[in-house]
């Protein structure tokens, strides 16, 4: 079990940032970016 | 069915999940549903036409290019769950990038994987992440440098998009031709060397190497039955020892080694291998180490 325990902290912190991430609406940026063609990725600009 | 039919099955599945806006590859125009919010673990670029999630790399470097400086927590907040959870077995089983580049090794060519700069090559993805995804974005706002000048995922969807559309032909210029000839690079390169790029380039591989010790999903070795005949680390093509460093940061979980193994030595899975067997694997990846 002491094995799983780094995994088992980790996971909870990461879930507890994606926590503050959506409360401080960061969703919404990922997805503004996402939703447009990226000049840059695609090698435009 | 046999281990490397069930990972390509799964990888294929991932690829086809991923990129589920089929519609998109020929209307040359990209998916703009709610589920682009969520971050997918693997390279796959949210430009390609088919994409209906985030890339991680890319999210996190827009996030840091942008004008005021804000910590992208659900970005790393998804980052960390993925390597917690799976490690490099993202790139192992879900990377679409990671797929192409084993379909393209499966190509008959000559082939070489060992030779004498590999050692020191693989550091250079380190150098990639803090320097093209991490310091370059924060201190110069607004260019994803990583996106802009490597990303072949992103060069992927890019003639994709200009293949659908003729008003993107029209545009494309010298930085076009850049990212055509990188890919075109690694393309050659994963002909005769297993996924060149995931092993010297990928950042995010390389995110998730970190993780590779402590992540649920890993690999043991029942030192019981191990003879260190070395069958293992002659089978693994990313050049791991596993029988030495089961966890090394280079491995991506394919599991080949396992099926190599004679003696049925090597176990990987979410509960892999007893408790001995996994705290002597232990032992052993503090002492000596390959890769
Ligand atoms: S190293 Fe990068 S490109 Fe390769 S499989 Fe992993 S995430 Fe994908
Ligand atoms: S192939 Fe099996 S027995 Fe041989 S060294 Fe590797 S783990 Fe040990
Ligand atoms: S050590 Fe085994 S699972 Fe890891 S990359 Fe090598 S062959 Fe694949």
């Amino acid at each position: 079990m002491k094995r799983y325990l780094p995994a088992v902290i980790l996971i909870t912190a990461a879930v507890l940032l994606i926590v503050i991430g959506i409360i401080l609406q960061q969703p919404e940026s990922v997805l503004n970016k996402a939703v447009r063609i990226c000049m840059e990725c695609v090698g435009l600009g | 069915m046999d281990r490397k039919k069930t990972r390509f099955g799964i990888q294929a599945v991932a690829l086809l999940i991923q990129n589920a806006n089929f519609r998109g590859f020929l209307t040359g125009r990209i998916y703009e549903g709610a589920s682009k919010s969520v971050c997918v673990p693997g390279l796959n670029c949210y430009s390609c036409p088919g994409a209906i999630g985030a890339c991680p790399l890319g999210s996190l470097q827009s996030h840091l290019a942008s004008m005021k400086f804000k910590f992208p927590y659900y970005i790393v907040g998804f980052l960390i769950f993925f390597g917690a959870v799976l490690g490099r077995a993202v790139c192992g089983f879900l990377c679409p990038f990671g797929f192409f580049q084993d379909l393209l090794y499966k190509i008959p060519f000559y082939k070489k994987n060992r030779f004498k700069i590999d050692k020191f090559l693989r550091y250079l993805k380190y150098a990639v992440l803090a320097v093209l995804v991490l310091l370059l974005p924060i201190t110069c706002n607004l260019i994803p440098f990583f996106c802009k000048y490597v990303c072949p995922s992103g060069t992927i969807a890019g003639i994709w998009l200009a293949a659908a559309d003729s008003n993107i032909r029209s545009v494309l210029g010298p930085l076009f031709s850049w990212k055509l000839i990188l890919l075109l690079i690694f393309i050659v390169l994963g002909l005769i060397i297993r996924r060149p790029f995931c092993k010297y380039i990928c950042p995010l591989g390389a995110i998730y190497g970190f993780f590779n010790k402590v992540s649920l999903y890993r690999m043991t070795v029942d030192r019981d039955k191990c003879v260190n005949c070395g069958a293992c680390a002659r089978a693994c093509q990313m050049n791991v020892d596993p029988a030495k460093n089961p966890n090394s940061m280079e491995c991506i979980r394919c599991g080949e080694c396992i099926d190599a193994c004679p003696h049925k030595a090597l176990h990987m899975g979410f509960a892999a291998g007893s408790k001995k067997t996994a705290v002597v694997a232990e032992a052993n990846e503090n002492g000596d180490q390959k890769v």
